[in-house]
């Protein structure tokens, strides 16, 4: 860990009655760390606590030494954490350049202008004038980056972003990872599948009913069968399959 | 296993059945508009040519009216759930206001013919009192809503009580009596369709209209703050977690949306003239108009109030005439039709 970015404590979380987190700890510094949980472990609501999306009910989030808990979603933006939500959640009134236009002010001279999210994905250059709802998913993961990027943050927060993607579209999402880190953009990236978990960062933290259960890193994650079992709830071995901790899951290009 | 089947076909027949009676009640009103209408207080549209236009005409520019009041209506609903039921009384006390304004114009308070009013003082008069609508629907969003976004109900429960007190003062300050304004000289004249009298001031509300139209357009389309109404009419906290600072987007969508309300308001009270009352006719108005094309969509608006705009101007017309009474009641059906076959409106999509 390179110094601390992001340091989360004691936070938890719920909606209503029902508390969901339950006193999440870890800290990061510019690096890509995973956090790997089966479904319905708390992984969104950890990231849209994160977001100001959710209250949270106790802890503290700092942000390079500031307090962002319980400030609202656009502070907590503004201060840096750029958020690709599961399942995207584009706009489906816009088109895609009117989703990077939207959030171009500002952007004059930063490292992300829509200019350079089209050149890092250049299949989106070809759709500007389509609908966000007209994408392939791959496409619109691509523009959820985009448009997160465009923030021009110290953090990128991905919820699940290999979800219903092609493994050949995984690979693009991870080499966009991995460039973004090389640039020092933090990336925090929730995921249930292994292969994508392990492929875009080393360091994992495993999640478990509203707790980071474990810390782990993706080689040995990847060479102990057994972790898999404990903590993922993963039967069978890493590379049988796409989709090692969520087999049922359905998938589109 | 038969029975689940029988089911299933009754219940495919009982979905598909707006889908045929719609088509076929709409088939059936055009024919009978066009060839069949007996005893009706006009004659069919073929032997009747003038008196057709003249409905037709009268339908559309009453949709023009309906589009700007209910556009500022369906914008601030679309981006915020709120649903303004002071929307009307913005409309009435934008109306009296211009009034107000023209007269003091004019130099006179009453028998104001067209021949004194000047371009000038009818669109002054309709910017200050739109303006004077816009700024109280700010103050209502900032200093009423704001804390109670989200909460559909409690909004509504609100703004009915500003409605009920905006509607007191009014009648203190305006009185009880009907007003209206008087359409600026240069476009009250009269020219000839099919040897009917038809209003040309009636053309230039449908033009401000489309003006009003066009211009809502572009600015929902081609600027930043469009892009960025839109894009919270679908998913607001989304908006909010880019960054963007919806407070003041919203304070912007009040005032657009109650600036139409006012605007809607002197035209109308230039079309029918504005009294005591209006203000609930014309939520009411909106409310129609709004359902038929979907809650929160524009284009919605504007399809809801040709359909509304064209019934309310045939029914009186193309009804036998022992039943003209009932013209009103035709509106409702198109309510009634529309939402058999989409209940979310034309152009609407469940919240
Ligand atoms: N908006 C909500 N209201 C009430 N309960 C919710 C809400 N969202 C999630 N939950 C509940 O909170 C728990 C955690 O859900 P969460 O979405 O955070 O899990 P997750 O780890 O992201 O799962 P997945 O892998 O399916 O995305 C679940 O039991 C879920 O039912
Ligand atoms: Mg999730």
């Amino acid at each position: 860990m390179t110094g601390t970015l992001l340091e989360v404590r004691g936070l938890s979380a719920g909606y209503g009655e029902s508390q969901v987190l339950d006193g999440v700890s870890f800290g990061m510094g510019v690096e890509a760390v995973g956090i790997l949980g089966r479904n319905g472990m708390g992984k969104t609501t950890l990231c849209a606590t994160l977001m100001g999306l959710v209250r949270p009910s106790a802890g503290e989030v700092l942000l390079t030494g500031q307090r962002i808990d319980g400030k609202s979603p656009e502070h907590i933006a503004r201060s840096g954490i750029s958020y690709v939500p599961q399942g995207r959640r584009l706009f489906p009134s816009l088109t895609v350049d009117e989703h990077l236009a939207m959030l171009a002010k500002g952007t004059k001279g930063k490292r992300w202008t829509p200019k350079a999210v089209y050149e890092l994905f250049p299949r989106l250059a070809d759709r500007k004038g389509s609908s966000g709802g007209a994408l392939s998913g791959g496409e619109q993961q691509m523009l959820a980056v985009g448009r997160a990027l465009l923030l021009n943050g110290s953090l990128v927060l991905m919820d699940e972003p290999s979800e219903g993607l092609a493994p050949t579209i995984v690979d693009v999402l991870v080499e966009a990872v991995h460039h973004l880190v090389s640039e020092g953009t933090a990336v925090l990236v929730v995921e249930q599948k292994l292969r994508a978990a392990t492929a875009m960062a080393e360091r994992q933290l495993i999640m478990v009913s509203g707790r980071i259960q474990a810390e782990s890193t993706a080689s040995e994650l990847l060479a102990n069968p057994d972790l898999q079992r404990r903590y993922l709830g993963v039967g069978s071995a890493v590379d049988a399959g796409e989709h090692p901790l969520e087999p049922q899951q359905n998938r589109t290009v | 296993m038969a029975d689940t089947s029988i089911q299933s076909a009754r219940h495919d027949v009982a979905r598909r059945l707006p889908g045929l009676v719609v088509p076929l009640v709409l088939a059936l009103a055009v024919l009978w508009v066009l060839f069949l209408a007996r005893g009706t207080p006009a004659e069919p549209a073929v032997r009747d040519p003038g008196r057709f236009a003249v409905t037709l005409l009268d339908g559309i520019t009453s949709a023009g009216l309906f589009f700007v009041v209910a556009s500022g209506f369906t914008l601030i609903f679309g981006l915020m759930r709120t649903v303004n039921m002071a929307h009307g009384s913005l409309f009435l006390l934008a109306g009296f206001t211009a009034i107000s304004l023209q007269q003091a114009m004019v130099g006179k308070t009453r028998n104001i013919a067209p021949a004194d009013v000047s371009l000038v003082s009818w669109i002054v008069p309709l910017l200050a009192a739109a303006a004077l609508a816009a700024v109280l629907g700010v103050l209502l969003q900032q200093v009423f809503l704001r804390w109670n976004q989200g909460q559909e109900l409690r909004q509504a429960l609100i703004t009915i009580a500003i409605s009920v007190v905006l509607a007191d003062q009014m009648l203190r300050q305006f009185g009880g009596l009907a007003k209206t304004m008087v359409w600026p000289g240069a476009v009250s004249h009269f020219i000839e369709i099919f040897g009917e009298r038809y209003a040309t001031s009636r053309l230039f509300m449908l033009a401000v209209a489309v003006v009003v139209g066009v211009a809502l357009w572009l600015w929902l389309t081609k600027t930043r703050m469009g892009m960025v109404i839109r894009a919270g009419v679908d998913d607001e906290p989304m908006v909010r977690a880019l960054g963007i600072n919806v407070t003041l987007v919203f304070a912007v969508t009040f005032f657009v949306g109650a600036f139409l309300a006012g605007a809607g308001g002197v035209m109308g009270a230039s079309f029918a003239g504005v009294a005591t009352g209006k203000d609930g006719d014309w939520l009411l108005n909106s409310l129609v108009v709004v359902i038929i094309g979907g809650l929160g969509s524009i284009k919605g608006a504007v399809a809801g109030s040709l359909l509304y705009g064209l019934v309310v101007a045939f029914s009186p017309a193309y009804l036998p005439t022992q039943y003209t009474f009932y013209a009103v009641i035709l509106s409702f059906v198109l309510l009634a039709l529309v939402l058999a076959v989409r209940p979310y409106g034309l152009y609407g999509r469940p919240a």
